[in-house]
Order: C-alpha cells, then sequence, then structure tokens
C-alpha cells in the first residue's frame, strides 16, 4: 500500500514536471509564432513597397519616353511586318 | 507522548526566568509587525485594488489594433493601378515639445527647410498633436529617430499611391486623407476596397513579448483587391494620342472610349484635361471630371447609322435603295442642309457621305414612337449602367413631345444628348452582330456575360458594312486607315450650343469605330471639343487618333489582319529588297 503511494507519488512529480515543460515550450513556440508573424507582416509591407517601385520603373510613359530616346526603338513599319497565322477561320469574316 | 510534565521539579534548571516586560515588549513587537503587514494588505488588496489592478494590467494586459489596409487596384494584367503603403509622418506634441536651437537646426536641414520655416511650423496654437510633415522619406525619419527630441514622434500611416498617375487618374479616381473613396472606382467600389479593423487581447511578459491571448482574436479584414478590364498599355496608348491631338489642334478638351466589342469591358478610357492623383495640392474639380461619362453631348451624325437600322428592320429600305436628297428638303418650316449636297443618294452612300437630308428623311418614314424606340433600344437616354459615379443616362425625350422637326433634326444628331461612353456602348450593337454586352470597369471572364439583343445580325452586318464604306474611297472618313485591317466608323461634326443657339464657329468632332471590320474586337469612341486652329471636321480632328490608338492597340492584342492587301501594297512601295523583319505570331484571333 505505502510503496503504491510512494510510486503514484513519483509519478505526480513527473506529471507535474512534463506539465510545466509542455507550458514552456508552449510558450517559446507562442513567442516564435508572434515574431514570424510580425515578419510576414513586414515582408508584406515590404511586397507592396517592391510593387510600387516596379510599377512606377515600368510606367508605360516612362518606357515609352527611354524606348525613344535612349534606345531609338521604333514602331515597325507594316511593310517590314510579316504575319503569320495558324488560324485561317478568323480571316474568312462576313464580307 | 514522552513530553514531561511542565510542573516536572526535575526541570528546574529549564524554567524560564524572565522579567514579564520582556515577554509583553518582543510579544507587542511582533503583534505589532504583524497587524502593520495586515494593515499594509488590506490597503493594497482592499482599497487600491481597482487601481493596482489596472497598473498591473497595464504593463502585461494589452489591447491591440490589427492595422488593415485598403485593397489595391490593378490593371487586367495585373499592374498597379493605386496601391496602399505604410509611410511614416512627423507629429509633433506642442506640450511636451522641447528642441535646443542645435536639434532645431539639425531636424530643419532633416527636413529640407531653413530654420525660419520650421519654427513656423512648429507654433501650432493647438493644445493636441499636429503634423509637421507627411509623409516624410525613410532616410528622414531615421535621422528624427536619432535625434530623440521629446515631444516629436513619427506615426505610422498608409498613403495612397497611384503608379499610373494621370495616366488613369479619371477611372481609378482617388481618396481623400480619410481613406475614403472620392471619384471614380475608388468611390464607386468603395466598401470593397475598404479593410475592417482588426483586434486582439494579449498578456505580455516583462520583456514585451506576447504570451498568450486573453480574448478571442478579431481578425483584420483586408481590404479587396480589384482587377479593373482596363489594360493600361492601351490606356496609356489613347492617353497619349489624345493629349497630342488636344495640344496640335488646340482643342479645349476631349475624352477617347476603348470598349471590347466582345465583352463590353472598359479597355481605356482617357480624358483630357488631366489632374494627377498623386499631388492634388491645386485641387481643380473641373479637371477631375471623368467627361466620357459625366458630360453630355450632341451626338451629330454618329446617330445616322441607327437610322439607317431602324429602316432596314423595318424592310422600309435596302442598303442600296436611292433617295432623292434635293437641296431644298424641308420639315415644316425648318430646311435641312447638306455641305456637299448631291441629288441622290443610296443607303449606304448616305452614311458613307453623312448626308443629313437623306438621314432626315429615312427618319420621316417611321413614326416617333417607332424612332425613339430604336435610340431606346441601344441605350440613349437611360443610364449606360457602367457603375460608375455620376454617370449620366444623357437626353432622350419621349415620342410624344416631338415635333416634326425634332424628329428630322435628331436624325442627324441634334435635339437630343449622349455620354461619349453611351454613344461608344450603342455602337457595340453594329460590332457584335446586333447584341449589346454590358459595360464594365472590372475584368469579367466572357463565360459570365449575356448581352442584349437589339439588332437582328442581318441588320447589324448591313449597317457595319455601310460604315466601313465611311472610310473607303469617297466617304467622310477616308483619310482614316488602318493599316493590315479593315476599319467601320462614323465620323461626326457637331455645332455646340452656346447661350442657348448653335455657335457657328464651334465644334464637338467625333469618330466612333470598330476594326477589324470583318469580325469587330474593339470599339473606340473619339470626341474632341473646340478645335480652334481651323481644323474642325470629325475626320480630321478625332479620326486620326482612332486610327493611331487603334493600329496600336491591335498589333498589342496581336489580332490577325483581315486587308493584308493595304499593308502588302505599301510594300511594293517600299525599296525592293526590303525584307520582313519583324514576325508577329497571331494565335486564334482571341
Amino acid at each position: 500500500m505505502s510503496r503504491l503511494n510512494v510510486v503514484l507519488a513519483l509519478v505526480l512529480v513527473l506529471c507535474a514536471l512534463a506539465v510545466i515543460q509542455a507550458q514552456h515550450r508552449a510558450r517559446n513556440y507562442f513567442v516564435e509564432l508572434e515574431r514570424l508573424k510580425k515578419e510576414a507582416h513586414a515582408l508584406d509591407e515590404q511586397w507592396g513597397q517592391l510593387q510600387l517601385e516596379q510599377s512606377t520603373w515600368a510606367n508605360p510613359a516612362r518606357v515609352d519616353t527611354l524606348a525613344r530616346t535612349q534606345l531609338g526603338l521604333v514602331a515597325p513599319s507594316p511593310e517590314r511586318v510579316h504575319v503569320e497565322t495558324s488560324d485561317v477561320e478568323t480571316l474568312v469574316g462576313a464580307p | 507522548m514522552s513530553y514531561q510534565p511542565r510542573n516536572s521539579r526535575a526541570h528546574q534548571l529549564l524554567k524560564l526566568n524572565l522579567a514579564p516586560w520582556r515577554m509583553v515588549t518582543v510579544g507587542g513587537l511582533l503583534l505589532g509587525g504583524l497587524v502593520l503587514v495586515a494593515g499594509r494588505a488590506f490597503y493594497l488588496q482592499g482599497l487600491h485594488t481597482d487601481y493596482l489592478q489596472g497598473k498591473g494590467d497595464e504593463v502585461a494586459n494589452r489591447n491591440l489594433t490589427l492595422p488593415t489596409h485598403r485593397g489595391q487596384v490593378s490593371d487586367r494584367h495585373g499592374q498597379l493601378l493605386a496601391i496602399s503603403t505604410p509611410v511614416e509622418s512627423l507629429w509633433a506634441r506642442p506640450l511636451e515639445l522641447k528642441l535646443s536651437t542645435e536639434q532645431h537646426a539639425h531636424l530643419a536641414k532633416v527636413l529640407g527647410m531653413s530654420p525660419q520655416e520650421l519654427s513656423k511650423n512648429l507654433t501650432h496654437k493647438t493644445r493636441g498633436e499636429f503634423a509637421v510633415r507627411r509623409p516624410v522619406t525613410p532616410e528622414q525619419a531615421v535621422n528624427i529617430t536619432a535625434m530623440g527630441a521629446p515631444g516629436l514622434y513619427l506615426r505610422r500611416e498608409f498613403r495612397r499611391y497611384y503608379p499610373a498617375g494621370e495616366v488613369a487618374a479619371h477611372v481609378v479616381g482617388f481618396t481623400n486623407v480619410d481613406d475614403l473613396g472620392q471619384e471614380g472606382v475608388e468611390r464607386a467600389y468603395q466598401s470593397w476596397l475598404v479593410g475592417r479593423e482588426g483586434e486582439r487581447h494579449i498578456l505580455r511578459d516583462r520583456h514585451g513579448n506576447t504570451i498568450r491571448d486573453l480574448a478571442p482574436i478579431k481578425t483584420a479584414q483586408m481590404g479587396g483587391n480589384l482587377a479593373l478590364a482596363l489594360d493600361l498599355k492601351i490606356q496609356y496608348l489613347a492617353h497619349r494620342e489624345l493629349a497630342a491631338a488636344i495640344a496640335t489642334h488646340k482643342a479645349k478638351g476631349g475624352s477617347v472610349v476603348v470598349l471590347d466589342a466582345k465583352t463590353g469591358e472598359i479597355l481605356a478610357l482617357a480624358n483630357q484635361p488631366i489632374f494627377n492623383p498623386n499631388n492634388r495640392s491645386n485641387y481643380q474639380p473641373d479637371l477631375m471630371r471623368n467627361r466620357a461619362v459625366i458630360d453630355t453631348f450632341e451626338p451629330g451624325s454618329t446617330v445616322k447609322p441607327f437610322v439607317a437600322a431602324a429602316v432596314l428592320e423595318r424592310g422600309l429600305f435596302t442598303p442600296d435603295s436611292v433617295i432623292q436628297t434635293p437641296n431644298n428638303f424641308r420639315v415644316g418650316t425648318k430646311l435641312v442642309r447638306d455641305d456637299h449636297p448631291h441629288p441622290q443618294l443610296t443607303v449606304t452612300e448616305i452614311i458613307q457621305k453623312s448626308s443629313n437630308i437623306g438621314a432626315a428623311k429615312m427618319a420621316m418614314t417611321l413614326t416617333p414612337q417607332q424612332f425613339w424606340e430604336v435610340l431606346h433600344r441601344v441605350g440613349l437616354g437611360e443610364k449606360p449602367g457602367s457603375g460608375f459615379p455620376g454617370e449620366t443616362a444623357g437626353l432622350l425625350r419621349p415620342p410624344g413631345t416631338w415635333r416634326p422637326v425634332e424628329q428630322a433634326t435628331m436624325a442627324y444628331g441634334y435635339g437630343l444628348s449622349v455620354s461619349l461612353l453611351q454613344m461608344t456602348r450603342a455602337y457595340m450593337a453594329f460590332a457584335n452582330d446586333g447584341e449589346v454586352m454590358p459595360l464594365s470597369f472590372l475584368r469579367r471572364e466572357p463565360q459570365e456575360i449575356t448581352g442584349e439583343r437589339v439588332f437582328s445580325p442581318a441588320v447589324a452586318r448591313e449597317v457595319r458594312t455601310m460604315m466601313e464604306a465611311v472610310t473607303q474611297e469617297g466617304g467622310t472618313g477616308q483619310s482614316i486607315h488602318v493599316p493590315g485591317y479593315r476599319i467601320a466608323g462614323k465620323t461626326g461634326t457637331a455645332h455646340k450650343v452656346l447661350n442657348g443657339s448653335y455657335a457657328s464657329d464651334r465644334y464637338l468632332s467625333s469618330f466612333i469605330g470598330m476594326a477589324p471590320a470583318s469580325n469587330p474586337r474593339l470599339i473606340i469612341g473619339v470626341v474632341i471639343d473646340e478645335p480652334s486652329d481651323g481644323v474642325y471636321y470629325g475626320s480630321s480632328v478625332a479620326g486620326p487618333v482612332f486610327a493611331q490608338v487603334m493600329g496600336a492597340s491591335l498589333r498589342l492584342l496581336a489580332l490577325p489582319p483581315d486587308a493584308p492587301e493595304t499593308a502588302t501594297r505599301m510594300t511594293q512601295a517600299a525599296p525592293a529588297g526590303a525584307t520582313p523583319t519583324v514576325v508577329a505570331r497571331v494565335g486564334g484571333g482571341m
């Protein structure tokens, strides 16, 4: 009887320690989770800023000016364009 | 069990020989200490519990607001048109504000203003807090934080940016300082774009880490994103060509609308004059008006194709019926005139040469009710249903109130008013074989839409063929070409109303057309307000804008040319041996 008591008391102590351990780990994970959430939020904001930057660089007005002035690009004249079409149907429309 | 009785004589030596006062003193001290501790405990626990609990919670318990931000607006390919991004702004609390002369000079330098200017900025007579500079750049923010001056602090705010700037300004609109949509799509879809802030109740430890949630989290709801039907590249083209035309013709303003003929999506919508949505310091409501949607004008000759459709559909005429168009045609007392009179014209030629007499004569064969019904069916006098804030229905009076002369003038576009968007939408009836698709500023999947049948496919095609003749030899728009494609359209030149009567020298030039004419994919409407360099015909003012935007848009969409011979003809004119150097691959056409 008393021996069983000793064993049970031991188990109880072990369980209590395990609870403490689990609680501690839960807290650590929670802190980690919070940190990562914050990081995700910051990255999200950064992504927005990068998108903004990208769209500023890719602004058609800017691309147009650069292409014409710096790169000297021009639209090809119709006689320099050869059209390949895989779909003949679309050419045969209403008269 | 084994204790000795207290009064046992055997333990005489153990008997305490203490003076009673000592007992009393020690006992009293201990008791006094106890009372003191108990009293203090009662004082803290019982009387001050609320205050102390509050203090404790202030450190450990926190209510957090979870920030949210307004959704993005992008074009149909995901190019950004509006985005909210966090920025720092500099605020000051005047009561706490203490700046040494040195700090003052430093801050002025960081903000790029003179110390005098800064002093003026900082002397606010408010007790609360005020913004010194919003927003500040990230570098400025770092510098200001480093100063650590009391009373100055940075606050995080979301600011709305419009990367496309003025190019898409009229469609996208803008928000005010409170993040409320004021104009355009920003206003129309306010409830979708706006986010809802969330809330969390948390417990924190000494280091400021969150330990656990004390209440269920109310998650923040981010603002919804919007994909518009707009194609930023076509939008830019429309904007560029319109701006160029306004400058050459010294016009007051103008608009361009580009519609997808198959889906009713608004691919581009540009207006002049413009405004910059990123900098609205010089607020001028006049510039912000989306003229294409909100302003009305008398359409002039662009109404004529509907007259033709109305008489064809009733079988009153065929495209080849000949109509006498003498130059003395009167309705009541009103003499209907043509700028270039012809004794007789076929129905096709009436459209091609834009004869007012012919159009009026055709319209007079209908009853007012019948004529009204056709105009009403294509959407005149009704809101076009784009959902844009403030869109106009134009004016189409009920047929019961029409006098005969009005029925005649309406046939060539006077006595009714429309918006450019409305008119361009109406042309969808011809472009899409008689079916008008509902307009949309938002991108849509083709299967989502059901159109509204307005004309039979046969009538729509017949009128389209007539409109193709407009851009061919002998038509009012014969100068309008898009190499490689067949185009159909109608010119319009209308006198403006000034002080209640028609001004002889003020015009609205318009052109509405579609391409490829064999199976139209795009409809473009152009209107130019008061061109004042001497040229005012729709074909020479609005027409070139149409041709430029149409040509470039068809190339962008890689649509197969339906008139390759027009390009071939030019090849023969090109120097011999010129080999094609660009190969454009076009797929299934869509």
